[in-house]
Order: structure tokens, then C-alpha cells, then sequence
């Protein structure tokens, strides 16, 4: 089982966000980078899957070289290898289109992305690989067996479940469930030692083609303030929701 | 030109997050000087269709027989019916996060997700949501074409009568997934198109206790929702996490029960319109970004706050 896992770069859950440039660019002054929390539920899967019927798990990532400190934690969490294309990304499109490229160079059996990364939030990677690639996808998956040449699948809908039986090789954009937030794993002293001497190769890009353009940032508005109720007095809470805020 | 607007069923029927997308669609159309053209997969009646005319689609056109999940065929479908159109709108829902990178794909359009804003002016230029909600982004396409994910319940309704015809069509060809069946929760109502969400913490000490949080939603007609760790230790189900690493919540109001307010859970639901905490704790961070408060135990005030609520409501 060849296993591709597609990570993503992005700022610790509890950072502050800013913007520098004239409100154009990311402000990474003082940002701890983590691999995007979703991702982190495919890479451990895949790990699992690796663990049980064997084969290999490769990551890639479209960064430049500061995203390094998070790939050899992938690796140190347990990928055999790792790939980082050498593009900062711009947009969906072009990060989709450069692992699609790579994809079509080598061959797996399972690609893996997260459902969205927490920094810009597109969604697209995932499908947009399945449909560069021509192969089927399975977004929003909560959960996943691998059955011969099939997998099963189940995938979260508005209000449920459902569940997939699909041919391999696949795309799957995955979420917690994929495994529990008690099975992710921390890197322990052995697995980043090994780290260090795994392989983590630069390829350069294909093209840098854009889709779209991003204009600027803005913080959203801040709230006015909480007006407090006291607690002997729901009644006037009632009230404040209906007459004042208009929302019951 | 036109703006095509793919209208989502679930089981035959609309949600009011088909309507914000029609509603979305024809307010483009307006800025566009153009008509809306809407899109109908799986089965649905011809009078559930026509009621997608209300909110400004002039004509739709109905493929029963492609499954929604199939995002093989229905990106292929759309693709083939787009030649005309030069905005694609849906609504951001689970399906559509599976159609629309195909979608930009096949067509060379550009995909722009958890929309917030209609254009500026013909060339495409839209805020979303950025950042899991701590930012906004103002975002340009470079295409001839666009696609649109509008994010739910951030648009609303917009009333705009029109003649809808109705146009019933076939596409053969499947995708390569079996679908194998599908499990709902009858009778609830889905957190990110909810316009109340009643949500609950680690303040509630334990899965018995959320017997008053459920009231509280029922009577509010509201989704219930939970912080992280909740569903991590497995008193609510993993579908109820809100926040940066679960659902977004864009509701009219949330109400937050014994949740504290960490920066990864306001993240994911700060983008309602009105928020109120309930809290022991006057420190928890949870009443900086919250409108309304009350500072007191949730196991005194939300029954209290039960009864008010049905007193209102009669
Ligand atoms: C990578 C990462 C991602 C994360 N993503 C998310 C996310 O998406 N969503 C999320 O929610 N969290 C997320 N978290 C977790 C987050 O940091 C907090 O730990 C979590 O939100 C706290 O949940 P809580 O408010 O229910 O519990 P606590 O922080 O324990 O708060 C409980 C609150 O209940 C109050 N309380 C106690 N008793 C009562 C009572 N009787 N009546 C009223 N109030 C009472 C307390 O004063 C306290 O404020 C994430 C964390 C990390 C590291």
C-alpha cells in the first residue's frame, strides 16, 4: 500500500492573526507552525493502515524551506519519506496542481489530504487533486478500511452519515474519525532521531498558475461588549434576545 | 451570460440554505444584468422545483438520476451546462465541497469557498472567510468563470417572484463509488444552516446533563452543539464539535452553556450575530466576545431560562 499524504503548514490554533504589507501578507513574526490539524488525522491513518498491512507513507508539502520543521515532524510521527515542492503556494489551484504532477510521476494506491486547512480555509485541494488526477474522492471522511483493491468508506453529510465503497487508487479528504484525537500520536525521542536521516527530497515546481488573486486581509469587527443579565432575572434575557437583539 | 446556481435537495426537499443560494445567485444576477438559471440533482417534485422561483430562478433544469455524492458525474453535469454561465453559485455545504474543485478544474474557473459578500462589480471580487474566521479576505478571481461556495446562513433570504420553468433532463454515465447506504438523525436540525445553536461544555460535568440542553433546543428550534474536549471523551458525538477543528457556526444566535471561550472554539463560531455565554466563572474569556451574559450555574439558570423561553413562546 502506497500511501500519499498531502500536509499543510499552518499556524498554531492559538495564535493571534495579523497582517503586514499594507494588509496583504501573513504575519508570521512570533507564529509557532504546526501541521494543519486535519491533516494530522490522514497521517496517522495512514501510519495505522502502514502498520497493519504494510507499505509506505509519503508526505509532501507545496512550501518554501521554513516549512522543513513540520515535515520532519510528519516524519518523526512516522512517514518514510518526505517531498516538499519548492513553491510558496498562492491558492488552491496551484498547490492542487503541482501534487498532481507529482502524483502522476509516481504511483499510489490512497492519497490522503485534509478536509481544509485551517489557515485559508479553501476546501478545494482534495477535489481538485481527485479531478486533475481522474480519480474518485471522498471528502469529509470519517472513516476508512482498506479491503483488497476497495475501500470502505464513510463520509459525513449534513446531518449524518454515509457510507462509500470505492476502487483504489482513490483521493480522501479527511477529519477527525478517521481516527480519534486519543490515537493521533506524539513524536517520541526515537522517531525524531530517525527523522533526521530520513529522506526528504526538493523538486522544483511545474508552473505557478493562479486562479485567483488575494487582495487584502481585514480583521473581523470587534463586538461592543457584553451586556450582562443577572442570574435572577432570565426573564430579562428573553426579553433583550427578542426586543432588542431580534433574534428570537 | 447567466449565473447558474446548482439548488441542493436532501431526500426530495430544499433547505433554506438552497433558497440563500438562489437568493445569492439573483442578487449576482442583478449586478451581472443577467437571469438565474438553477440546478437540480436526485429526485425531487415538480412542486418543490417551482418554489425555487420565489427567490428569482426563471428556469431550472432537474437531472434525477445523478446521485449528489457522485462528484465524477455531477462536476460533469454542471461543466456541461455552464457554457453559458459566468458565475457558478452553491452553497457551502458537504456535497458541494466535493463538486466544486472538480467543477474548477474542468472548467479552468476559479473556486472561491466560504463566501460572505456579493461582487463589487461585474469582475468578481468577493470577501470570505479566512483564518477560521479571525480574518477576512477580500479575494479577486483571474477567470473568465467563477464558482462561488457561499458560506450558510451568512447571505439570508431575499424574495424575488419569478415564472420558473421547469426542464427535466438525463445523464447516464456514474462515477466509480458505491453508495452503500446512508444513516441520518431524523427530526434534527443541522448545526451550520441552524439559525439558533444551543451549545454546551465541560461545565456540564456529564453526558446526563445535557437532558436541559436539548429542551433548551427544542423549544428554541435550535442545533445542539459541544466544545472539543466534550466530544473527545465521548459524551456528545463528534458531529456536535464546534470551533476551529470542527463545524463552523454562522447562527443568528449561539448560546454558549459552561464553555469557556478558548481561542480555538471562538474561532469557529464568532461569525454568528449574537452570542451569549453562561458562565460561573466572571473571568472566562468567553464573555469578551459574547453580546449577552449572565454570570451564574448553568443547572440553575437554563431551566429557568426554559420556562421563560416557553412563556414567551405562548
Ligand atoms: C489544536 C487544537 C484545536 C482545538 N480546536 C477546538 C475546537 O475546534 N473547538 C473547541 O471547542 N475547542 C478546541 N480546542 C480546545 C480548546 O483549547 C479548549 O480546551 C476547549 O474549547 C475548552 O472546552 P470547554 O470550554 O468545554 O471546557 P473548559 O475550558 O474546561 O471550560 C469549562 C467552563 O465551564 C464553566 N463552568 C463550570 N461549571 C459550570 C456551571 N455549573 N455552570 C456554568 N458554567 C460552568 C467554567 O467556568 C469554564 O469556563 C482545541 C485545542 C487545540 C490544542
Amino acid at each position: 500500500m502506497n500511501i500519499l499524504v498531502c500536509i499543510s503548514s499552518v499556524p498554531d490554533t492559538t495564535s493571534k492573526i495579523n497582517f503586514t504589507e499594507n494588509n496583504t501578507k501573513f504575519d508570521c513574526s512570533g507564529i509557532q507552525f504546526v501541521i494543519n490539524p486535519y491533516d494530522e488525522f490522514g497521517l496517522t491513518k495512514s501510519i495505522m493502515i502502514k502498520e497493519s498491512i504494510g507499505g509506505k507513507v509519503t508526505v509532501i508539502t507545496v512550501g518554501d524551506a521554513s516549512v522543513e520543521p513540520v515535515i520532519r515532524k510528519a516524519l518523526a510521527i512516522g512517514a518514510d519519506d518526505a517531498v516538499r515542492v519548492n513553491m510558496d503556494p498562492n491558492d488552491s489551484f496551484s498547490v492542487a496542481n503541482e501534487i498532481s504532477e507529482y502524483i502522476k510521476q509516481n504511483s499510489f494506491d490512497l492519497i490522503i489530504t485534509g478536509r481544509e486547512s485551517i489557515d485559508y480555509n479553501g476546501g478545494a485541494v482534495s477535489g481538485m487533486i481527485s479531478e486533475m488526477t481522474n480519480l474518485p474522492l471522498v471528502n469529509a471522511c470519517i472513516g476508512l478500511e482498506i479491503e483488497g483493491n476497495s475501500a470502505k468508506l464513510v463520509r459525513e453529510i449534513d446531518g449524518g452519515k454515509e457510507m462509500i465503497t470505492s476502487p483504489l487508487p482513490m483521493v480522501i479528504g479527511g477529519q477527525k474519525g478517521l481516527v480519534l484525537e486519543n490515537e493521533l500520536r506524539i513524536p517520541n525521542m526515537r522517531g525524531i532521531m530517525q527523522a533526521r536521516t530520513k529522506p526528504l527530497s526538493v523538486v522544483e515546481p511545474t508552473g505557478n498558475i493562479m486562479y485567483t488573486t488575494s487582495v487584502s486581509f481585514a480583521k473581523p469587527e470587534e463586538k461592543a461588549g457584553c451586556k450582562f443579565v443577572d442570574a435572577s432575572n432570565v426573564s430579562d434575557l428573553v426579553d433583550l434576545l427578542h426586543n432588542e437583539a431580534k433574534v428570537i | 451570460m447567466s449565473v447558474l446556481v446548482y439548488t441542493e435537495s436532501w431526500g426530495g426537499n430544499f433547505r433554506k440554505s438552497t433558497f440563500e443560494a438562489v437568493s445569492y445567485a439573483s442578487e449576482t444576477a442583478k449586478i451581472l444584468g443577467t437571469n438565474v438559471v438553477a440546478l437540480s440533482l436526485e429526485d425531487v417534485s415538480d412542486e418543490e422545483l417551482v418554489k425555487l422561483g420565489s427567490y428569482g430562478a426563471s428556469k431550472v433544469v432537474s437531472i434525477p438520476s445523478v446521485n449528489k455524492g457522485d462528484s465524477q458525474s455531477a462536476s460533469k453535469i454542471i461543466a456541461e451546462l455552464s457554457t453559458d454561465a459566468s458565475v457558478i453559485v452553491f452553497s457551502g455545504t458537504h456535497t458541494a465541497r466535493m463538486i466544486t474543485p472538480r467543477l474548477s478544474v474542468k472548467l479552468a474557473a476559479a473556486c472561491i469557498t466560504n463566501v460572505i459578500s456579493l461582487t463589487e462589480s461585474s469582475e468578481i471580487t468577493i470577501k470570505r472567510k479566512s483564518f477560521s474566521t479571525k480574518a477576512i479576505e477580500i479575494i479577486k478571481s483571474n477567470t473568465e468563470k467563477t464558482i462561488l461556495s457561499i458560506s450558510p446562513n451568512s447571505f439570508g433570504l431575499i424574495e424575488n417572484q419569478m415564472d420558473c420553468l421547469i426542464e427535466r433532463s438525463d445523464f447516464i454515465e456514474k462515477g466509480s463509488l458505491i453508495f452503500e447506504g446512508q444513516e441520518t438523525a431524523s427530526g434534527k436540525i443541522s448545526i451550520s444552516e441552524a439559525e439558533i445553536v444551543v451549545s454546551a461544555g465541560r461545565g456540564l460535568k456529564g453526558p446526563e446533563n445535557w437532558g436541559m440542553i436539548e429542551e433548551l433546543a427544542d423549544v428554541l428550534g435550535a442545533a445542539t452543539a459541544c466544545s472539543k474536549p466534550v466530544s473527545d471523551i465521548g459524551w456528545r458525538p463528534h458531529s456536535e464539535h464546534v470551533g476551529q477543528t470542527g463545524k463552523p457556526v454562522t447562527a443568528d444566535l449561539y448560546i454558549a452553556i459552561g464553555i469557556s471561550g478558548a481561542i480555538q472554539h471562538l474561532a469557529g463560531v464568532n461569525s454568528s450575530k449574537v452570542m451569549v455565554a453562561i458562565n460561573t466563572d466572571p473571568e472566562a474569556p468567553f464573555f469578551k466576545a459574547a453580546d449577552y451574559g449572565i454570570i451564574g450555574d448553568a443547572f440553575e439558570v437554563v431551566p429557568k431560562l426554559i420556562q421563560e423561553i416557553k412563556k414567551f413562546k405562548n
